[in-house]
């Protein structure tokens, strides 16, 4: 086993993740959805995990949530809440700790909330599972977390089905009902990935405006590097189902490290290269029931030799800056 | 809504004009009644009164026009054989049908519906699949079988319930009904659940793909990542979710279960609508008959129109003035 890369920094962390290995097993053998990812997020600190689809981003989170359903499981690693290891509480327990302490905001919003029941009864309920309150005082917390969220006129709106709100509106809805309980830690699985750009844009400065009010942490879930750029303070890379790279923002996107974080970067259209091709990273994702031997990003990197057949170690050739590569770019100037 | 319940009326009278018009001629063309009703050695002259007495000997469209005449005034003719108006003969027998259906409803729902959101949840063990391969049975065995076997272990072999009849009734708002009384009870237990059987079967699959569905979707998860316990994401977010289909087949199977007893209402000599009707098609009885259909056509045209209300009040994206049909 690994050493964990963040170990040091979990006792002061919201959230430590330590060598987290959630499998699938399926009928076609062992889906390593998640293998070995460790980090960490603290106090109104934004990460933004970042990866392609199908890495295992989402599996993580709902991994931190205890909503693997099967035939998915935790099978190795630490999850560590405040220094409390989530893995082995009861369900009961999570279940108490689910939407009051730790959060989740959906990618679909179309899809989150539930089409038959209104607005108030989905989100009164989300507060008195947890607490021994007073309807009305819990309708009255709703309607404010509507009014917080830029929802105008939120009596009426909570009387109102979902199918009444647009797109942007929903997902409002699904952070209001997110923030009701003021969580710790809020784990936002692309939220923004179903919306307008300039929906994009309110929902993210929202996001950013009420992590920095109440000092929730926030785990920004996406595969869009764009995204997390304008949001997030550190970010982790994931590829097929481990964290590749982190790092403080600005020194990942100026100076990555991973071969597969300056393909993706380099992916990115930029107004510096207007008029050339843009860069493609070659080949595709491989399956998770089918990753080549060593490290996975191995079949696609422009640098891979035969040391490549052993997986990769996470180092830290810069200090804060874990990375999973035989041949990062410590010693090159970007 | 008020637009919808005009709509919805006019086009229930053309419905019913359509259908008579059918029945009728659809009577008409099997046969003659008097030749059953009236004795073989009867003579010429007497059965030429008997003709004429019914108003045989008019031409088919002034029969029609004489029937639709009485028709409007409430009035669906006089049985042959029993020499009473049809109406009344049905409307004396429809209690005791629509007790039993209900009955069968009622078990096919409160069984069905938690049997099949438990084979949804738990279709891998071994649990639901004993729920799915019993409605399998439900299904297949056919209903005379069913009641035969019913009536053999539970009343001769057990000796426990009563095998026909309808028992002690009393009346309730008039109408007599025996659901009330021990005695009654225990005779609507076993056609009861012989009717409801098959529509048990039909809800517990009906609900188990509705809730392996509904689990899949992410409002289910969204509703555990609030923090919801179980009993409360099952029951109440996916069980509102999987009634909007439940409730539109049931209702129509309703209708079903009145007009089509009969087999139930034949094994169990259920004094209802069903053993009625098939008497009096044996004797070609034409008035039991065109009444019988008409009764039908209106309880399933109300029928409808309930379940459309029903749905509209279970899936707030339904509202009634948008439906165009």
């Amino acid at each position: 086993m690994t050493p964990a890369a963040v170990s040091s920094t979990s006792s002061l962390s919201t959230l430590a993740v330590e060598n987290l290995r959630t499998h699938f097993f399926t009928k076609a053998g062992v889906v390593k959805a998640v293998d070995d990812v460790s980090f960490s997020v603290g106090t109104g600190e934004i990460l933004g995990l970042v990866g392609e689809s199908g890495c295992g981003k989402s599996i993580t989170g709902f991994s931190i949530l205890g909503l693997v359903d099967p035939p998915g499981k935790v099978v190795d690693g630490k999850i560590l809440f405040h220094g409390l290891d989530l893995v082995d509480l009861p369900e009961e327990e999570r279940r108490r700790l689910r939407g009051s302490r730790i959060a989740m905001i959906f990618q679909d919003p179309m899809m989150t909330l539930n089409p038959v029941l209104r607005i108030d009864t989905q989100m009164i309920e989300a507060i008195l599972a947890h607490e021994k309150i007073d309807r009305a005082l819990a309708r009255k917390r709703a309607r404010d977390a509507l009014e917080q969220v830029g929802i105008a006129s939120p009596d009426e709106r909570l009387r109102a089905y979902p199918h009444q709100f647009s797109g942007g509106m929903r997902q409002r809805v699904a952070i209001a009902i997110a923030m009701l309980n003021k969580p710790d830690l809020i784990i936002a699985d692309e939220p923004t990935t179903a919306l307008d750009v300039t929906i994009q844009a309110q929902i993210l400065f929202e996001a950013q405006k009420l992590c920095r009010e109440t000092g929730t942490a926030l785990i920004w879930i996406t595969h869009d590097l764009t995204v997390v750029a304008g949001l997030a303070d550190r970010i982790a890379v994931m590829y097929a189902g481990r964290i590749v790279e982190q790092g403080q923002l600005g020194d990942v996107l100026d100076h990555p490290l991973h071969p597969y974080t300056r393909g993706l970067i380099g992916s990115v259209p930029s107004r510096n290269r207007r008029g050339s091709h843009l860069y493609q990273i070659p080949g595709m994702t491989p399956a998770l029931l089918n990753l080549p031997t060593g490290c996975a990003f191995r079949e696609r990197c422009d640098f891979a030799d035969d040391a490549c057949l052993d997986q990769p170690e996470i180092t830290e050739p810069v200090p804060g800056r874990p990375v999973r590569c035989f041949h990062h770019f410590a010693g090159e100037k970007a | 809504m008020i637009v919808f319940l005009i709509r919805r009326t006019f086009q229930s009278v053309v419905v019913l004009l359509i259908m008579s018009l059918l029945v009728f001629v659809g009577v008409y063309t099997i046969g003659n009644p008097v030749d059953i009703l009236i004795s073989p050695e009867a003579t010429q002259q007497e059965h030429e009164a008997a003709v004429k007495a019914l108003g045989l000997d008019r031409p088919m469209w002034e029969q029609y026009r004489v029937f639709l005449t009485n028709a409007l005034h409430g009035n669906l003719g006089d049985s042959f054989v029993f020499n009473e108006p049809a109406l009344k003969l049905i409307l004396q027998r429809m209690p005791a049908t629509l007790e039993l259906a209900f009955g069968a409803m009622f078990i096919a729902v409160i069984f069905g519906i938690p049997l099949g959101m438990v084979a949804g949840i738990k279709h891998h063990s071994w649990i639901g699949r004993a729920i799915m391969s019993g409605s399998i049975l439900g299904f297949s065995l056919p209903t005379f079988w069913v009641g035969l076997m019913l009536i053999m272990l539970f009343a001769v072999i057990f000796g426990w319930l009563p095998a026909s009849g309808r028992g002690e009734t009393v009346l309730l708002f008039g109408i007599p009904v025996s659901f009330l009384t021990v005695d009654g009870l225990s005779h609507l237990i076993l056609p009861a659940i012989n009717l409801g059987l098959f529509k048990l079967s039909l809800t517990i699959r009906l609900t188990r793909a509705g809730t392996q569905e509904n689990m899949q979707l992410d409002y289910v998860k969204f509703a555990r990542a609030k923090g919801l316990s179980n009993t409360r994401v099952i029951g109440v977010h996916v069980l509102k979710n999987i009634l909007i289909p439940v409730v539109t087949v049931l209702g129509l199977e309703l209708g079903n279960v009145i007009a089509f007893a009969v087999v139930t209402e034949t094994v169990f000599a259920w004094p209802g609508m069903g053993k009625l009707i098939i008497d009096s098609i044996d004797v070609l009885d034409r008035p039991v008959i065109v009444a019988y259909l008409l009764i039908t056509v209106t309880m399933f045209i109300i029928i409808n129109f309930t379940v459309d209300v029903l749905y509209s009040i279970l899936d707030p994206r339904v509202r009634l003035g948008d439906v165009k049909s």
